[in-house]
This record gives C-alpha cells, sequence and structure tokens, in this order.
C-alpha cells in the first residue's frame, strides 16, 4: 500500500539522503516483530521442555488424577483443571448478559449526553489492578457473601435435597462461586466495551430501515443489530473466556486454594493460574516445579485455542 | 387484535429498556461499590511515611517507599524495551510487512501474546532469565512486565499509523526523502499523541502487573536500587500483606491498594483525554 511505484531513477537525480539506512531501518522494525513471534514461541517451549518431566512421569494420569501431594510427590491435575472451567464458564454466565445489556443500551438507548461518560467509566473498571480486585473480594465480598447470602442458604435449605449439595461448603466466603463473581466482574467491562465497539460497526442505513418499518427499538437490537455482527459477538466471549481462564490474582485470593475436585457450588477450589502463584516459589522440588510448569502448559494450551478462535472469528466480522 | 399485540411489543420494549438500564446501573455500582471500600479503607492509611519509610516488620511503624520504588524502576525499564520493540514492530506491520503472510502471522500471534495469561510470561522469563543468571532480579522483572507491554504498543502503534493518511507517505517521497525519514519524520510525528496514548496504555497495563512478578522480581524487604537483586514491587507488597495476619500491614495492603488503583485510573483518564483531543482535531 505505502509502495510507491518508481521506475529506475534518472542518472541525474541523487541518492536521497540517508537512504543507505532505509534497509537497516526496515531490518530492525522487522527483527522487533520477529522478536515477539519469538517471544510466544518461547514461552511454549519453555513450558514444555519445563513441565516434560511431570508429564511423562505420570502420563495421562496427570490429567485424570486428582492428588496433588508435595510430600509423596505425586501430582495430578484434575481439581484445578476443573477448577479453572467451572469459574471461568460461571464468570462468563455472570457477566454475558451484563455486558451485552450495558453496551445495548449505550449505543441504543442512552443519551448521547450520558453514553461517553458512562462508558468511560465502564472502561475504568477494566483499567483496575486484578490485585485490588482481590483484596476486595477477600474483605469486602467474601464476608458479606457468608453473612448474607451462604448462612440464609444453609438453614433454609431441606436436608437430603439437591440444593444441599449444590450449596455445600465452609460458610466464609472463600469459594467456587465468589471466585467467579469476581471474574464476572472482571471481564465484564472488557466484554462490555468490545461488544460497544461492534455495535457501532453496524451501518446506520441497516438500523434506520428497521425503523423505518416500524421496529421497536427492542426489535432492532434482537432482529437486526444482533444478528448483523453474531460471528464477532461469539469472538468477543471467547476474548472474555480467555481473559476468565487465565486470571491470576484475584482468584488466587478467593478461591480457598483446595486442590481436590470441588464438590459443589461453595466449595473450596484451585485453578491452574492460582495454583502456580501460590506454589512456585515455596516449589519443595525438581518434581514439584515441573508438576507446576505443566499446569502453565495446560492452561496455555487451553487459553490459546480459545483466543486463537476467538480472533478467527473476529477477523471474520470485519471481513464481512 | 391489533391493538393487543402493538401494546404487547411495546411493552417488551419496556420491559427490555429497562433490563439493559439495569444492567448498566449493576456495572457502575460495581465501580461505585470497589472505589467506595478502596477509599474507605485505604485513604486513612495514606500519609507521608507510606512514601517515606519502608515496608516494616509486622507491628512497627513503616510505609512503601521500597515497594513505589521498586515497582517505578521495574516499570521504566520494561517501557524502554517495550516502547521500542512494539513501535518497531508495529511499524513494521502497518509500514512495511504486514500484509504478507508473515505479517498475518505476528500479527495473530501478537493478539494472542496481548491476552495471555500474565502468569505465563513471568514462568517464560523465570526460565529464560532467573534460572540461567542463579537469582531473582528486577531486571528480570522489567523483562516480564516488557513482554506484556510490548504487545500492547505493537498493536496501538500499527492501528495509528494505519490512521496515517496515504497522501503524507507520498509528499515523504515526492520531497526526495528516504522511507525511514519519512516514517520517522511525518509518519511518526503526526502519530505522536496516538502512540503516546499507546505507551500510557501499556503502562497502566502493567503498574498492577503482579502475578509475572511474583516468580522473576520476588521481592525485597528493604530500600534497594540494584536492579540485579530481588527487588520490591507495591503490587507484590500488597499480595503479601493482604494475606498476612497482622492489621498493620493490612492496613498498608489497602493503602497501597488504593495507590495502585489511583494510578492506573488517573493514567486511563489522561490518555482517554488525549484520544478525545486527537478526534475533535481537524
Amino acid at each position: 500500500m505505502a509502495d510507491i511505484p518508481l521506475t529506475a531513477p534518472r542518472p541525474t537525480r541523487a541518492a536521497s539522503k540517508g537512504a543507505w539506512f532505509d534497509p537497516i531501518f526496515q531490518f530492525a522494525c522487522l527483527s522487533a516483530a520477529t522478536l515477539l513471534l519469538a517471544a510466544l514461541g518461547g514461552i511454549v517451549l519453555s513450558l514444555a521442555i519445563g513441565g516434560w518431566p511431570a508429564l511423562h512421569r505420570f502420563g495421562l494420569g496427570f490429567f485424570t488424577s486428582t492428588t496433588w501431594n508435595p510430600v509423596t510427590e505425586v501430582y495430578g491435575a484434575a481439581g484445578p483443571i476443573a477448577g479453572t472451567l467451572v469459574t471461568s464458564a460461571l464468570a462468563l454466565m455472570l457477566a454475558l448478559p451484563v455486558a451485552l445489556g450495558v453496551s445495548v443500551f449505550l449505543v441504543e438507548f442512552c443519551p448521547k449526553r450520558l453514553a461517553q461518560p458512562i462508558a468511560i467509566a465502564v472502561e475504568l473498571l477494566a483499567g483496575i489492578p486484578s490485585i485490588v480486585y482481590g483484596m476486595w473480594g477477600l474483605f469486602v465480598l467474601a464476608p458479606w457473601f457468608a453473612l448474607h447470602v451462604q448462612l440464609p442458604l444453609m438453614m433454609n435449605i431441606p436436608a437430603g435435597s439437591i440444593w444441599e449439595k449444590l450449596f455445600y461448603g465452609v460458610p466464609n466466603g472463600a469459594n467456587i462461586f465468589t471466585a467467579s463473581l469476581i471474574l464476572g466482574v472482571m471481564i465484564l467491562p472488557y466484554m462490555a466495551a468490545v461488544f460497544r465497539e461492534l455495535f457501532l460497526t453496524v451501518p446506520a442505513q441497516v438500523r434506520e430501515s428497521a425503523y423505518g418499518i416500524g421496529c421497536t427499538p427492542f426489535e432492532v437490537v434482537r432482529s437486526v443489530t444482533i444478528p448483523y455482527v453474531r460471528s464477532g459477538m461469539v469472538g468477543v466471549i471467547m476474548l472474555g473466556l480467555g481473559r476468565a481462564l487465565g486470571e491470576t490474582m484475584a482468584v488466587t485470593f478467593i478461591i480457598g486454594n483446595a486442590h481436590g475436585l470441588p464438590q459443589s457450588l461453595f466449595d473450596s477450589g484451585s485453578t491452574l493460574a492460582s495454583t502456580i502463584a501460590n506454589e512456585f516459589t515455596e516449589a519443595t522440588g525438581e518434581m514439584h516445579t515441573a508438576a507446576l510448569t505443566a499446569l502453565g502448559l495446560v492452561l496455555f494450551v487451553i487459553t490459546f485455542s480459545v483466543l486463537a478462535i476467538a480472533r478467527a472469528l473476529l477477523l471474520r466480522q470485519r471481513q464481512d | 387484535m391489533t391493538f393487543d399485540r402493538r401494546f404487547r411489543r411495546r411493552a417488551a420494549n419496556g420491559l427490555f429498556v429497562g433490563l439493559y438500564a439495569l444492567a448498566t446501573l449493576l456495572a457502575l455500582s460495581a465501580l461505585g461499590l470497589i472505589m467506595w471500600s478502596l477509599l474507605k479503607q485505604g485513604l486513612g492509611g495514606i500519609d507521608l511515611d507510606v512514601f517515606t519509610r519502608d515496608t516494616p516488620a509486622p507491628g512497627s511503624l513503616g510505609g512503601l517507599r521500597n515497594a513505589i520504588v521498586g515497582s517505578a524502576m521495574m516499570c521504566l525499564v520494561a517501557m524502554a524495551i517495550a516502547l521500542i520493540v512494539g513501535i518497531l514492530a508495529g511499524t513494521w506491520l502497518a509500514e512495511y510487512g504486514g500484509d504478507s503472510a508473515y505479517g498475518q502471522l505476528v500479527r495473530f500471534l501478537n493478539d494472542v501474546l496481548l491476552s495471555a495469561p500474565s502468569i505465563l510470561v513471568g514462568l517464560f522469563v523465570y526460565e529464560l532469565v532467573v534460572r540461567p543468571f542463579h537469582g531473582f532480579s528486577g531486571l528480570a522483572g522489567g523483562v516480564a512486565l516488557a513482554l506484556i507491554a510490548a504487545p500492547v504498543v505493537t498493536r496501538t502503534t500499527e492501528d495509528i499509523l494505519r490512521l496515517q493518511p496515504n497522501a503524507l507517505r507520498e509528499a515523504g517521497v515526492a520531497l526526495g526523502a528516504a522511507r525511514w525519514v519519512t516514517i520517522r519524520k511525518i509518519i511518526w510525528r503526526g502519530a505522536g499523541g496516538g502512540l503516546l496514548t499507546g505507551g500510557l496504555l501499556a503502562f497502566a497495563r502493567i503498574s498492577g502487573e503482579t502475578a509475572p512478578l511474583l516468580f522473576t522480581a520476588l521481592n525485597n524487604q528493604f530500600f534497594a536500587l540494584d536492579l540485579t537483586k530481588p527487588t520490591a514491587s507495591l503490587p507484590a507488597v500488597i499480595f503479601q500483606y493482604a494475606l498476612s495476619a497482622y492489621d498493620d500491614w493490612r492496613a498498608l495492603a489497602w493503602a497501597g491498594a488504593l495507590l495502585s488503583a489511583l494510578t492506573v485510573l488517573s493514567i486511563n483518564i489522561i490518555g482517554g483525554v488525549i484520544i478525545a483531543r486527537g478526534n475533535t482535531r481537524p
């Protein structure tokens, strides 16, 4: 695009000043781009090499066993894997309707004067460091949740019902559900911002023609706007999921850090990222470190596939 | 019949507009609640001691000076690396090879790197820097943060440069300027505000990062300017103190969290103002 077709310069024309530096500059730019590529490659490679001893020793059992015991040096990742998938899925379920609501409200219904400040406020929510979310979750949300949700539920649920199983847990507020709640709050502004950008790409003519045949605003959103950006929306959802899967600090604060398979919604658990954050610097031996690195590899494979799908879908939306 | 249907459609519309507004209210109140507890718990802890004293032993007087200085140094190192790599890589994507197959691969993988879990970056830098050099260091922390900031800078640089009109490039060539001179003196200069914003956003992103520092910079109880040694950082200290059992440590953690959040928020607001100004410029 930037290439200007120049035919061979006339012999009288002097070369541009500094033209000798052109190839060097271009090479420097190319090297920088390649460095980013190498960084991602390096991440995969270092995780694979570092985690290999654990994967080699435990084989498939690494993924199916729920034992995580640094003393006997037996490591199985089923607990953290399940914790990661469950919290992320729950977070997505909690955040998706709200994010969709916020973005639709901002694009379609909100008075123009209010839309910009609200959008900025929502983006600020995305900027708050994850450790602050973690502290808030541990010191504000967890006690409140234990007192006002968990305890009343435990007292009022008939013994032996399926609900009792679902809501079983130590009433301290540090559990799978509150971790998902925090995660949901964290990915909500991010998803809302990208949704909003997507909705703004819907051409005005398309929406106006729908209004022209007498649709109500809600019908325009449901039948025109959302179908128009459908594959992009799936992309955004996957991006949000990718964020939730890899989120570390906030979850580490509030999930309770138990290694077993979570038995209920209010049971404590762990995620891949939180286990690494908690134990890596205090790893007891080579195998412990290797097992933690293998957890990192699993996390990478999961997030990479999710993000790759997300980007592919968003790219397709942009090209349509 | 038709009246009934019209009523139903109107009711559905009203119901959903109400739900959307409720969702927005919910998101805003989350922000309000978090900021309120931060201010309530953290504001009391912020005094001069926080900036002039180092992290204390439990029960004694202290502040966060070493953590703040450590964070600032590591962010500086990270931003220096990230700006050079990111602006050059973004320039390559926008001006040179962005449309080639390799360019598309780089762009795709950069986007993946952009949202990759930051703790994995920490693990990578641990294997890359900490293990070979036998020790945690502030430099390793800086490298880890740079790896998180660089994709952000790359992405914004490419986006901004692509917005520059081709006429500018043609004008440079018409003046007989070499291509890199055109890029440096015309394209980069025209995109200056956008590049600055990209840098600010990247800085905001890394200034609160904790996970990648845990296994790279570790922590340091004392004041130190030597980046080859373990270095304290605000997020790492917050993490350690918040999970401790001492009330005064927890109070310091809240003060640190408030500082950290305010830094990020003000950087984001400044970036937003620059963007808004750029948009209104003719």
